[in-house]
Formats: structure tokens, sequence, C-alpha cells
């Protein structure tokens, strides 16, 4: 398992079976059997996914009910989703500055400026 | 798990290695690309935190050259240096990274710059740190709750 609660929650979520299955809790609560009803695999196989879910801390399983329904952390989905979305947003607008200057610079330009090209090896 | 969109930035994070990958596409080739990278004048245009004024220090983008940079906001200066340990004009470019506030801290960054034709140009850039927590706070940096604080939110949330 991967050291930590980001790793742990991303590589859950890298399998598109359990980022199905969490799609379909983001709508309501559901059994381990309703779960894994359109999908051509085992009831063991789904609760081997559920597993990885649970260990990351995105689903929760009511220990009292006697149909043990499953729930979405959505609060734990949401806060590890929002850490690397607004880091992507971060690096995108860097980047949209970055088109810009691309496209003032001339199309004839070399690809390092004149100062980096005196010679190679260590700085003088 | 990697967040798509249309040639838009895409963050990649590694279960297995702290590391963070960002791939973006340009409608340039790498050679404009690269020297957006590698000529101060043109660093300064776009590296910055938006409401950051940039200033370099210095500038030496030559295989065994360093750089070092300031980030200034309301009264306040970050600085930033590293070395460039491999300059490969339009195709490599592998540099370190250190931010001063936190100096016994360093991340490798890696950018790889790949001719797709047509004018067009991917950048791969990789940022491997020495700790998964390091790796965590990284791409946690600027969030009005810091990364440990979304822990701490976390072992709540995990623990009721």
């Amino acid at each position: 398992m991967a050291a930590d609660p980001l790793s742990r929650v991303f590589s859950a979520l890298a399998d598109p079976t359990r980022r199905d299955m969490v799609a379909r809790l983001a709508v309501a609560d559901a059994t381990v059997n309703e779960l894994a009803a359109p999908y051509d695999v085992t009831v063991q196989a789904v609760s081997k996914h559920l597993k990885v879910l649970e260990e990351a801390g995105l689903v929760s399983r009511t220990r009292e009910a006697q149909r043990r329904p499953v729930h979405l952390e959505a609060k734990v989905f949401d806060l590890m989703t929002k850490w690397i979305e607004r880091y992507r947003l971060q690096a995108e607008e860097r980047y949209r500055r970055l088109d810009d200057v691309l496209r003032a610079m001339p199309d004839d330009v070399e690809a390092t400026p004149p100062t980096a090209r005196r010679q190679t090896g260590a700085p003088t | 798990m990697t967040t798509t969109r249309a040639h838009e930035t895409e963050i990649t994070v590694d279960p297995n290695v702290p590391l963070v990958r960002i791939t973006r596409e340009f409608d340039a080739p790498p050679q404009k690309v690269f020297r957006a990278h590698t000529d101060p004048e043109l660093v300064v245009q776009w590296l910055g935190p938006r409401r950051h004024e940039m200033r370099i220090d210095h500038f030496d983008c030559r295989t065994g050259g360093s750089y070092r940079y300031v980030h200034a906001s309301d009264g306040n200066e970050y600085g930033f240096h590293g070395c460039f340990h491999e300059v490969r004009p339009s195709e490599l470019l592998i540099q370190t990274f250190t931010f001063e506030g936190e100096p016994d801290g360093v991340a490798l960054e890696r950018m790889l710059f790949e001719d797709l034709g047509g004018g067009r140009t991917r950048l791969t850039s990789t940022s491997l740190v020495d700790s998964f927590e390091a790796r965590d706070a990284f791409v946690a940096s600027g969030m009005e709750e810091g990364v440990r604080e979304g822990y701490e939110r976390l072992d709540e949330l995990l623990a009721g």
C-alpha cells in the first residue's frame, strides 16, 4: 500500500472500476451486491476494490446494519481532489502566460540565449 | 490518478515514488519552448506566480551553471535557487530547485521537450523530492489550508 494519504487516495482512484464505484456512491449508498451488479466480475473482486477504497478513507461501511451499505466519504474525496486540482490550475495559469510569451517570440529564435552559448561546462 | 482536460495541464501523482509529473502541450516548436525556459528575459514573464513580482538575481542556464530568483509580494520576499545539471537545447533540461525558506530541501526537476511535429511541443516536467510528506506539502502549497491542517481533517474523518 502506498505510504501517504494523498498517494493512497490517488492510487485508489487510478482504477476505472473503482472510479465508477465512487461515482455511483456519490449518488447514493449501496450494498456490495448492488455495486457488483453492473460489472462482469465476482462479488469477491468488488469486495477487493472496496477494501482499497476503504483503506484510502474514501468509503466506509456501517457495522450495525445487516445490509452493511457502503458510504462515500465525500469530504475526504473533495479534500484530496481539491489539493490536486488547485495545483493543476496553478500550473495551467503559469503555462497560459507561457503561451502568450511563445506567441510573441519570433519564429527563427535559437533554443538558448547568447549568454548560454558562450561555452559549455562550468560557469566562469 | 490523472486529471484529463483537452490540451490543458495534466497532473500525475506517483504512488510509488515521491514525484509529481506535469504534462502540457504548446502550439510552438521545441526550440521556442526551450528558449522560454532558458532566457532570463523570457522566464521572468511567465514563471512567477500571479500577484508576485519576479526578480532574477542570476540565471546562467548552461550545464554546470546556476540560478537564483526572488518572488516578492506585499513586502515579503521568497528566494529560490538551484543548479542546471544538464542543458540539452530543444530536448532536455535537468535542474535542482530549493526554496530558501527550507534550505535542506531540494527537488530534482526534469523537463523533457518532445517535438510533436506541426510546430507543436509536449512538455513533461517531473519534480522528485526525498519523502512523500515533502511531495504532498509541495502539492498542497498555496492552499488556504496547508497540508498539516488537511491531514488533521483527514485523520478526524478517518477516525469518525
